[in-house]
Protein backbone atom coordinates (compact mmCIF):
# COMPACT_ATOMS: atom_id res chain seq x y z
CA UNK A 1 0.00 0.00 0.00
CA UNK A 2 1.95 3.31 -1.06
CA UNK A 3 -1.52 5.18 -0.75
CA UNK A 4 -0.86 7.49 -4.35
CA UNK A 5 -1.48 4.17 -7.28
CA UNK A 6 -3.93 2.56 -5.97
CA UNK A 7 -6.51 4.91 -5.43
CA UNK A 8 -5.83 6.34 -9.45
CA UNK A 9 -6.89 2.76 -11.06
CA UNK A 10 -8.76 3.24 -14.45
CA UNK A 11 -11.10 -0.15 -13.54
CA UNK A 12 -12.18 1.29 -10.64
CA UNK A 13 -12.65 4.61 -11.82
CA UNK A 14 -14.77 3.66 -14.61
CA UNK A 15 -16.98 1.41 -12.46
CA UNK A 16 -17.45 4.72 -9.90
CA UNK A 17 -18.25 6.85 -13.19
CA UNK A 18 -21.04 4.31 -14.23
CA UNK A 19 -22.67 4.37 -11.03
CA UNK A 20 -23.13 7.87 -10.84
CA UNK A 21 -24.54 7.85 -14.52
CA UNK A 22 -26.56 5.51 -13.52
CA UNK A 23 -27.88 7.03 -10.14
CA UNK A 24 -27.99 10.88 -11.61
CA UNK A 25 -31.77 11.56 -12.84
CA UNK A 26 -30.78 15.27 -13.46
CA UNK A 27 -27.96 17.45 -13.72
CA UNK A 28 -26.63 17.78 -10.02
CA UNK A 29 -24.76 20.95 -9.04
CA UNK A 30 -21.51 19.92 -6.72
CA UNK A 31 -19.09 22.69 -5.38
CA UNK A 32 -15.50 21.19 -4.61
CA UNK A 33 -14.49 23.56 -2.29
CA UNK A 34 -10.55 22.79 -2.58
CA UNK A 35 -8.30 23.80 -5.23
CA UNK A 36 -6.30 20.84 -5.35
CA UNK A 37 -9.54 19.45 -5.69
CA UNK A 38 -10.45 21.57 -8.70
CA UNK A 39 -6.72 20.39 -10.28
CA UNK A 40 -7.57 16.65 -10.09
CA UNK A 41 -10.80 17.15 -11.45
CA UNK A 42 -9.65 19.29 -14.37
CA UNK A 43 -6.34 16.96 -14.88
CA UNK A 44 -8.46 14.17 -15.32
CA UNK A 45 -11.29 15.15 -17.26
CA UNK A 46 -13.66 14.34 -14.68
CA UNK A 47 -16.38 17.28 -14.92
CA UNK A 48 -16.25 16.78 -19.02
CA UNK A 49 -16.84 12.76 -18.04
CA UNK A 50 -19.86 13.57 -15.91
CA UNK A 51 -20.71 16.40 -18.03
CA UNK A 52 -24.36 15.23 -18.23
CA UNK A 53 -24.72 14.39 -14.59
CA UNK A 54 -22.85 16.65 -12.68
CA UNK A 55 -21.69 20.45 -12.73
CA UNK A 56 -18.56 20.98 -10.59
CA UNK A 57 -18.50 24.14 -9.33
CA UNK A 58 -15.19 25.48 -8.67
CA UNK A 59 -14.77 27.03 -5.29
CA UNK A 60 -12.68 28.93 -3.26
CA UNK A 61 -10.19 26.67 -1.53
CA UNK A 62 -6.95 28.20 -3.10
CA UNK A 63 -5.02 30.47 0.16
CA UNK A 64 -2.94 31.88 -2.65
CA UNK A 65 -6.49 33.22 -4.59
CA UNK A 66 -7.74 34.63 -1.79
CA UNK A 67 -5.16 36.51 -0.07
CA UNK A 68 -6.24 39.75 0.06
CA UNK A 69 -4.73 42.39 -2.26
CA UNK A 70 -3.40 44.44 0.75
CA UNK A 71 -1.58 41.80 2.24
CA UNK A 72 0.34 41.01 -1.10
CA UNK A 73 1.02 44.51 -0.97
CA UNK A 74 2.16 44.60 2.52
CA UNK A 75 4.29 41.46 1.55
CA UNK A 76 5.85 43.60 -1.13
CA UNK A 77 6.92 46.64 0.95
CA UNK A 78 8.55 44.54 3.15
CA UNK A 79 10.21 42.18 1.04
CA UNK A 80 11.70 45.24 -0.65
CA UNK A 81 13.64 46.20 3.03
CA UNK A 82 17.48 45.79 2.80
CA UNK A 83 17.33 43.71 6.19
CA UNK A 84 14.35 41.26 5.38
CA UNK A 85 14.69 38.01 3.96
CA UNK A 86 11.40 37.20 2.74
CA UNK A 87 10.60 33.83 2.29
CA UNK A 88 7.11 32.63 0.68
CA UNK A 89 5.94 29.36 -0.68
CA UNK A 90 6.49 28.94 -4.09
CA UNK A 91 3.48 29.93 -5.67
CA UNK A 92 2.78 33.33 -3.85
CA UNK A 93 6.30 34.74 -5.82
CA UNK A 94 3.85 35.14 -9.24
CA UNK A 95 0.71 36.70 -7.41
CA UNK A 96 -0.15 40.01 -8.61
CA UNK A 97 0.20 42.80 -6.39
CA UNK A 98 -1.07 46.34 -7.14
CA UNK A 99 2.52 47.13 -9.38
CA UNK A 100 4.26 44.45 -8.23
CA UNK A 101 5.20 40.89 -7.45
CA UNK A 102 7.59 38.73 -5.47
CA UNK A 103 9.69 37.86 -8.51
CA UNK A 104 10.30 41.51 -9.27
CA UNK A 105 11.09 42.45 -5.85
CA UNK A 106 13.90 39.78 -5.97
CA UNK A 107 14.68 40.73 -9.46
CA UNK A 108 15.46 44.13 -8.30
CA UNK A 109 18.17 42.73 -5.22
CA UNK A 110 14.88 41.86 -2.30
CA UNK A 111 16.10 38.69 -0.51
CA UNK A 112 13.23 36.53 -1.55
CA UNK A 113 13.35 32.82 -0.49
CA UNK A 114 11.01 30.00 -1.31
CA UNK A 115 10.93 27.83 1.19
CA UNK A 116 8.94 24.53 1.54
CA UNK A 117 8.35 24.85 5.39
CA UNK A 118 7.51 27.47 7.40
CA UNK A 119 9.85 25.85 9.55
CA UNK A 120 12.73 26.21 7.06
CA UNK A 121 12.01 29.89 7.86
CA UNK A 122 13.02 29.99 11.77
CA UNK A 123 16.53 28.18 10.75
CA UNK A 124 16.61 31.06 8.90
CA UNK A 125 16.50 33.17 11.15
CA UNK A 126 18.57 31.09 13.67
CA UNK A 127 20.94 31.03 10.94
CA UNK A 128 20.97 34.92 10.50
CA UNK A 129 20.84 36.50 13.60
CA UNK A 130 21.68 40.17 12.37
CA UNK A 131 18.50 39.66 9.29
CA UNK A 132 14.95 40.09 9.89
CA UNK A 133 13.73 36.75 8.58
CA UNK A 134 9.85 36.98 7.41
CA UNK A 135 7.70 34.52 6.63
CA UNK A 136 4.61 34.77 4.57
CA UNK A 137 2.49 32.68 6.48
CA UNK A 138 -1.13 31.92 3.97
CA UNK A 139 -2.83 28.62 4.17
CA UNK A 140 -6.62 27.05 5.83
CA UNK A 141 -6.50 25.03 8.02
CA UNK A 142 -4.21 22.41 7.29
CA UNK A 143 -1.10 25.00 7.06
CA UNK A 144 -2.50 26.73 10.46
CA UNK A 145 -0.82 23.97 12.39
CA UNK A 146 2.65 24.22 10.33
CA UNK A 147 2.32 28.16 10.99
CA UNK A 148 1.69 27.49 14.66
CA UNK A 149 4.67 25.30 15.19
CA UNK A 150 6.85 27.91 13.28
CA UNK A 151 5.70 30.52 15.34
CA UNK A 152 5.95 28.11 18.76
CA UNK A 153 9.54 26.84 17.78
CA UNK A 154 10.74 30.86 17.43
CA UNK A 155 9.27 31.65 20.72
CA UNK A 156 11.07 28.55 22.02
CA UNK A 157 13.98 30.15 20.77
CA UNK A 158 13.91 33.55 22.00
CA UNK A 159 14.28 34.94 18.46
CA UNK A 160 13.42 38.30 17.93
CA UNK A 161 14.70 38.71 14.38
CA UNK A 162 11.55 36.66 13.19
CA UNK A 163 8.36 37.16 12.07
CA UNK A 164 4.61 35.99 10.25
CA UNK A 165 2.80 38.58 8.27
CA UNK A 166 -0.49 36.29 8.52
CA UNK A 167 -3.50 35.31 6.19
CA UNK A 168 -4.93 32.36 7.45
CA UNK A 169 -8.21 31.72 6.38
CA UNK A 170 -10.93 29.06 7.43
CA UNK A 171 -13.32 26.79 5.36
CA UNK A 172 -16.35 26.26 7.47
CA UNK A 173 -17.13 30.04 7.21
CA UNK A 174 -16.75 30.00 3.24
CA UNK A 175 -18.75 27.21 2.76
CA UNK A 176 -21.29 29.01 5.19
CA UNK A 177 -21.20 32.17 2.49
CA UNK A 178 -21.27 30.19 -0.22
CA UNK A 179 -24.41 28.32 0.61
CA UNK A 180 -26.01 31.48 2.35
CA UNK A 181 -25.49 33.95 -0.50
CA UNK A 182 -28.71 34.70 -2.94
CA UNK A 183 -29.12 33.12 -5.94
CA UNK A 184 -26.95 30.01 -4.28
CA UNK A 185 -26.99 27.11 -6.96
CA UNK A 186 -24.37 24.66 -5.27
CA UNK A 187 -26.36 21.87 -4.28
CA UNK A 188 -23.80 19.64 -2.31
CA UNK A 189 -20.27 19.80 -1.52
CA UNK A 190 -16.97 18.29 -1.44
CA UNK A 191 -15.58 19.05 1.83
CA UNK A 192 -11.42 19.29 1.45
CA UNK A 193 -10.05 16.35 3.23
CA UNK A 194 -6.81 17.37 4.46
CA UNK A 195 -8.25 20.70 6.25
CA UNK A 196 -10.68 17.71 8.09
CA UNK A 197 -7.51 15.72 8.89
CA UNK A 198 -6.41 18.81 11.54
CA UNK A 199 -10.23 19.94 11.96
CA UNK A 200 -12.56 16.73 12.24
CA UNK A 201 -16.20 17.15 11.10
CA UNK A 202 -17.69 18.34 13.76
CA UNK A 203 -17.82 21.84 12.24
CA UNK A 204 -20.09 20.78 9.34
CA UNK A 205 -22.66 19.02 11.28
CA UNK A 206 -24.84 22.53 11.77
CA UNK A 207 -24.07 23.55 8.02
CA UNK A 208 -25.67 19.88 6.77
CA UNK A 209 -28.46 20.71 9.69
CA UNK A 210 -28.85 24.50 8.75
CA UNK A 211 -28.53 24.16 4.63
CA UNK A 212 -30.07 20.73 3.93
CA UNK A 213 -26.81 20.19 1.85
CA UNK A 214 -24.97 16.76 2.05
CA UNK A 215 -21.57 17.51 2.70
CA UNK A 216 -18.79 14.82 1.80
CA UNK A 217 -15.71 14.77 2.99
CA UNK A 218 -13.52 13.41 0.13
CA UNK A 219 -9.90 13.26 -0.83
CA UNK A 220 -7.55 14.02 -3.68
CA UNK A 221 -6.60 11.47 -5.84
CA UNK A 222 -8.90 10.47 -8.63
CA UNK A 223 -10.97 7.61 -7.42
CA UNK A 224 -11.16 9.51 -4.08
CA UNK A 225 -12.92 12.70 -5.77
CA UNK A 226 -15.01 10.30 -7.93
CA UNK A 227 -16.23 8.63 -4.50
CA UNK A 228 -16.98 12.02 -3.02
CA UNK A 229 -19.17 12.85 -5.71
CA UNK A 230 -20.99 9.62 -6.27
CA UNK A 231 -21.85 9.78 -2.61
CA UNK A 232 -23.22 13.44 -2.85
CA UNK A 233 -25.39 12.41 -6.03
CA UNK A 234 -26.89 9.26 -4.06
CA UNK A 235 -27.43 11.48 -1.37
CA UNK A 236 -28.92 13.87 -3.59
CA UNK A 237 -30.98 10.95 -5.28
CA UNK A 238 -32.52 9.78 -2.45
CA UNK A 239 -33.50 13.12 -0.94
CA UNK A 240 -30.63 12.90 2.05
CA UNK A 241 -28.41 15.36 3.50
CA UNK A 242 -25.93 13.84 5.60
CA UNK A 243 -22.22 14.60 6.46
CA UNK A 244 -20.10 11.33 4.90
CA UNK A 245 -16.33 10.64 5.08
CA UNK A 246 -15.32 9.00 1.80
CA UNK A 247 -11.81 9.29 3.11
CA UNK A 248 -11.80 7.39 6.39
CA UNK A 249 -7.81 6.39 5.91
CA UNK A 250 -7.23 10.16 6.63
CA UNK A 251 -9.60 11.88 8.65
CA UNK A 252 -11.17 10.47 12.02
CA UNK A 253 -14.40 12.84 13.22
CA UNK A 254 -12.28 14.40 16.12
CA UNK A 255 -9.53 15.74 13.75
CA UNK A 256 -5.98 15.82 15.11
CA UNK A 257 -6.47 17.24 18.78
CA UNK A 258 -2.74 18.18 19.38
CA UNK A 259 -2.54 20.38 15.85
CA UNK A 260 -6.24 21.86 16.93
CA UNK A 261 -4.79 22.91 20.55
CA UNK A 262 -1.36 24.49 18.99
CA UNK A 263 -3.38 26.91 16.69
CA UNK A 264 -6.02 27.86 19.31
CA UNK A 265 -2.79 28.58 21.59
CA UNK A 266 -0.95 30.48 18.73
CA UNK A 267 -3.91 31.76 17.01
CA UNK A 268 -7.22 33.26 17.37
CA UNK A 269 -10.31 34.14 15.24
CA UNK A 270 -11.16 36.85 13.16
CA UNK A 271 -13.14 38.50 10.47
CA UNK A 272 -11.10 38.15 7.65
CA UNK A 273 -11.45 40.06 3.80
CA UNK A 274 -11.02 37.05 1.00
CA UNK A 275 -9.26 38.74 -1.69
CA UNK A 276 -12.34 39.39 -4.78
CA UNK A 277 -15.06 37.86 -2.39
CA UNK A 278 -14.97 39.96 0.70
CA UNK A 279 -15.09 40.02 4.49
CA UNK A 280 -16.37 37.32 5.55
CA UNK A 281 -16.99 37.12 9.55
CA UNK A 282 -15.11 34.87 11.75
CA UNK A 283 -13.42 33.31 8.60
CA UNK A 284 -9.54 33.90 9.45
CA UNK A 285 -7.16 33.78 12.26
CA UNK A 286 -4.43 36.19 13.90
CA UNK A 287 -2.05 36.00 16.07
CA UNK A 288 -3.07 35.45 19.84
CA UNK A 289 -2.17 38.54 22.05
CA UNK A 290 0.68 35.97 23.93
CA UNK A 291 2.41 35.81 20.40
CA UNK A 292 1.48 39.40 19.09
CA UNK A 293 5.14 39.91 19.50
CA UNK A 294 5.76 37.93 15.75
CA UNK A 295 3.17 40.11 13.95
CA UNK A 296 5.37 41.59 10.93
CA UNK A 297 2.82 43.83 10.00
CA UNK A 298 3.57 45.32 13.87
CA UNK A 299 6.91 45.38 13.28
CA UNK A 300 7.03 46.85 10.08
CA UNK A 301 6.13 50.52 9.43
CA UNK A 302 5.01 49.31 5.49
CA UNK A 303 3.06 52.90 5.14
CA UNK A 304 -0.33 53.33 3.94
CA UNK A 305 -0.88 50.80 1.52
CA UNK A 306 -3.39 52.01 -1.93
CA UNK A 307 -4.57 48.50 -3.53
CA UNK A 308 -5.97 48.40 -6.90
CA UNK A 309 -7.09 45.29 -8.64
CA UNK A 310 -7.24 44.94 -12.44
CA UNK A 311 -11.11 45.86 -13.75
CA UNK A 312 -10.62 43.05 -16.33
CA UNK A 313 -9.61 40.54 -13.79
CA UNK A 314 -13.22 38.56 -12.72
CA UNK A 315 -11.10 36.00 -10.08
CA UNK A 316 -13.69 36.76 -7.14
CA UNK A 317 -16.63 35.17 -9.69
CA UNK A 318 -14.54 32.23 -10.31
CA UNK A 319 -13.98 31.66 -6.60
CA UNK A 320 -17.02 31.98 -5.34
CA UNK A 321 -18.05 29.38 -8.56
CA UNK A 322 -20.32 31.69 -9.96
CA UNK A 323 -18.34 31.91 -13.80
CA UNK A 324 -16.04 29.18 -15.21
CA UNK A 325 -12.35 30.35 -16.12
CA UNK A 326 -13.53 30.48 -19.86
CA UNK A 327 -16.29 32.92 -19.41
CA UNK A 328 -13.54 35.50 -18.76
CA UNK A 329 -12.72 37.35 -21.83
CA UNK A 330 -9.65 37.48 -20.50
CA UNK A 331 -8.93 34.23 -20.04
CA UNK A 332 -5.83 33.15 -21.66
CA UNK A 333 -5.10 36.34 -23.90
CA UNK A 334 -4.70 39.74 -21.15
CA UNK A 335 -4.20 36.92 -18.72
CA UNK A 336 -1.99 33.96 -18.98
CA UNK A 337 0.24 32.49 -16.31
CA UNK A 338 3.11 34.62 -17.58
CA UNK A 339 1.06 38.22 -17.15
CA UNK A 340 -1.81 36.98 -14.68
CA UNK A 341 -4.09 39.55 -14.02
CA UNK A 342 -5.45 37.89 -10.94
CA UNK A 343 -3.86 34.99 -8.57
CA UNK A 344 -6.27 31.90 -9.71
CA UNK A 345 -4.06 31.85 -12.65
CA UNK A 346 -0.57 31.67 -11.16
CA UNK A 347 -1.25 29.36 -8.28
CA UNK A 348 -0.68 25.64 -8.07
CA UNK A 349 -4.43 25.49 -6.86
CA UNK A 350 -6.24 28.70 -8.91
CA UNK A 351 -8.85 26.99 -11.10
CA UNK A 352 -7.55 29.65 -13.59
CA UNK A 353 -4.56 28.11 -13.43
CA UNK A 354 -6.11 24.57 -13.71
CA UNK A 355 -7.68 25.39 -16.71
CA UNK A 356 -4.67 27.12 -18.76
CA UNK A 357 -2.48 24.05 -18.00
CA UNK A 358 -4.62 21.22 -18.76
CA UNK A 359 -5.74 23.12 -22.19
CA UNK A 360 -9.52 22.33 -23.01
CA UNK A 361 -9.99 20.88 -26.63
CA UNK A 362 -12.62 20.40 -28.25
CA UNK A 363 -12.45 16.09 -28.06
CA UNK A 364 -14.02 13.93 -26.44
CA UNK A 365 -12.72 11.85 -23.27
CA UNK A 366 -12.64 9.25 -21.99
CA UNK A 367 -10.91 7.09 -19.38
CA UNK A 368 -7.61 5.63 -20.54
CA UNK A 369 -6.18 2.44 -18.76
CA UNK B 1 -1.52 24.50 -0.36
CA UNK B 2 -3.47 21.79 1.02
CA UNK B 3 -1.53 19.60 -1.12
CA UNK B 4 -0.14 16.94 1.66
CA UNK B 5 1.46 13.83 0.05
CA UNK B 6 1.82 10.46 1.56
CA UNK B 7 5.03 9.05 3.10
CA UNK B 8 6.64 6.37 5.20
CA UNK B 9 8.19 7.03 8.42
CA UNK B 10 11.86 5.44 8.00
CA UNK B 11 13.68 7.27 11.50
CA UNK B 12 12.14 8.91 14.53
CA UNK B 13 14.60 11.28 16.65
CA UNK B 14 13.98 14.08 19.42
CA UNK B 15 15.61 17.68 18.39
CA UNK B 16 15.34 19.80 21.10
CA UNK B 17 12.46 18.94 22.26
CA UNK B 18 10.38 18.06 19.38
CA UNK B 19 9.78 14.80 17.59
CA UNK B 20 11.26 14.96 13.78
CA UNK B 21 11.01 12.21 11.38
CA UNK B 22 12.79 10.81 8.20
CA UNK B 23 9.91 10.26 5.76
CA UNK B 24 10.15 8.59 2.20
CA UNK B 25 7.98 9.92 -0.33
CA UNK B 26 8.50 7.49 -3.34
CA UNK B 27 12.13 7.71 -3.28
CA UNK B 28 12.41 11.55 -1.95
CA UNK B 29 13.63 11.66 1.65
CA UNK B 30 12.79 14.69 3.90
CA UNK B 31 13.17 15.63 7.28
CA UNK B 32 9.18 15.75 8.69
CA UNK B 33 8.34 17.36 12.07
CA UNK B 34 5.65 14.64 13.95
CA UNK B 35 4.72 16.57 17.09
CA UNK B 36 0.74 16.68 16.25
CA UNK B 37 1.17 13.02 15.60
CA UNK B 38 2.76 11.20 18.78
CA UNK B 39 1.35 7.92 17.25
CA UNK B 40 3.03 7.46 14.38
CA UNK B 41 6.20 4.99 14.41
CA UNK B 42 8.52 4.23 12.08
CA UNK B 43 7.19 1.54 9.19
CA UNK B 44 3.65 4.30 9.12
CA UNK B 45 2.39 5.94 6.58
CA UNK B 46 1.66 9.61 7.24
CA UNK B 47 0.59 12.65 5.16
CA UNK B 48 2.23 15.43 5.15
CA UNK B 49 1.46 18.90 4.38
CA UNK B 50 4.56 21.59 4.34
CA UNK B 51 6.72 19.58 6.47
CA UNK B 52 4.72 18.86 9.55
CA UNK B 53 2.66 15.76 9.50
CA UNK B 54 -1.04 15.94 10.20
CA UNK B 55 -2.46 12.53 10.28
CA UNK B 56 -1.45 8.81 10.38
CA UNK B 57 -2.93 7.03 7.11
CA UNK B 58 -5.19 3.99 8.66
CA UNK B 59 -4.24 0.56 6.29
CA UNK B 60 -7.39 -1.24 7.21
CA UNK B 61 -9.46 1.76 5.96
CA UNK B 62 -7.79 2.24 2.83
CA UNK B 63 -8.34 -1.07 1.89
CA UNK B 64 -11.89 -1.13 3.15
CA UNK B 65 -12.12 1.96 0.71
CA UNK B 66 -10.28 -0.24 -2.48
CA UNK B 67 -12.73 -3.10 -1.65
CA UNK B 68 -15.41 -0.73 -1.72
CA UNK B 69 -15.22 0.09 -5.51
CA UNK B 70 -14.61 -3.45 -6.12
CA UNK B 71 -18.06 -4.18 -5.17
CA UNK B 72 -19.63 -1.08 -6.40
CA UNK B 73 -22.53 -2.67 -9.04
CA UNK B 74 -23.26 0.04 -11.18
CA UNK B 75 -26.77 1.18 -10.73
CA UNK B 76 -27.71 -1.08 -7.89
CA UNK B 77 -29.02 0.77 -5.00
CA UNK B 78 -27.38 -1.55 -2.36
CA UNK B 79 -24.52 -2.48 -2.93
CA UNK B 80 -23.45 0.99 -4.15
CA UNK B 81 -24.46 2.25 -0.44
CA UNK B 82 -21.94 0.08 0.95
CA UNK B 83 -20.09 2.25 3.41
CA UNK B 84 -21.86 5.58 3.22
CA UNK B 85 -23.07 6.26 6.50
CA UNK B 86 -25.01 9.02 8.37
CA UNK B 87 -21.78 10.96 10.57
CA UNK B 88 -24.48 14.22 10.47
CA UNK B 89 -26.36 13.39 13.55
CA UNK B 90 -25.58 15.95 16.01
CA UNK B 91 -25.24 13.73 19.24
CA UNK B 92 -21.87 11.46 17.45
CA UNK B 93 -18.53 11.37 19.79
CA UNK B 94 -14.78 11.83 18.82
CA UNK B 95 -13.90 8.09 18.37
CA UNK B 96 -17.70 6.77 18.08
CA UNK B 97 -18.05 4.23 15.18
CA UNK B 98 -20.84 5.93 13.19
CA UNK B 99 -20.73 3.96 10.09
CA UNK B 100 -18.62 1.09 8.61
CA UNK B 101 -16.44 3.43 6.82
CA UNK B 102 -15.16 5.89 9.88
CA UNK B 103 -11.59 5.23 10.86
CA UNK B 104 -11.23 3.69 13.89
CA UNK B 105 -10.62 5.09 17.22
CA UNK B 106 -6.62 4.29 17.18
CA UNK B 107 -6.82 5.62 13.25
CA UNK B 108 -6.44 9.21 14.11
Amino acid sequence: MRYLDEFGDPVAAERLLADIRATATQRWSVMEVCGGQTHTIVRNGIDQLLDGQVRLVHGPGCPVCVTPLETIDRALAIAARPEVVFCSFGDMLRVPGTADDLVRIKARGGDVRVVYSPLDAVELAKRHPDREVVFLAIGFETTAPANAMAVRLAAQAGLDNFSVLVSQVLVPPAIEAIAASPGATVQGFLAAGHVCTVMGMAQYVPLVERFGMPIVVTGFEPLDVLEGIRRVVRQLEQGRAELDNAYPRAVSFAGNPAAQAAVAEVFEVCDRPWRGIGTIPSSGLRLAPAYARFDAEGRFDVGDITTEESPRCRSGEVLQGRISPLECEAFGTACTPATPLGAPMVSAEGACAAYHRFRRLDVPVTVRS
Amino acid sequence: MCLAVPGRVEEVWDADGTRMARVDFGGVHKEVCLAYVPEVEVGDYTIVHVGVALTRLDEAAARQTLALFDEVVPGDVVSGDLGSGDVGSGDVEAGDVVAADVVPEDGA
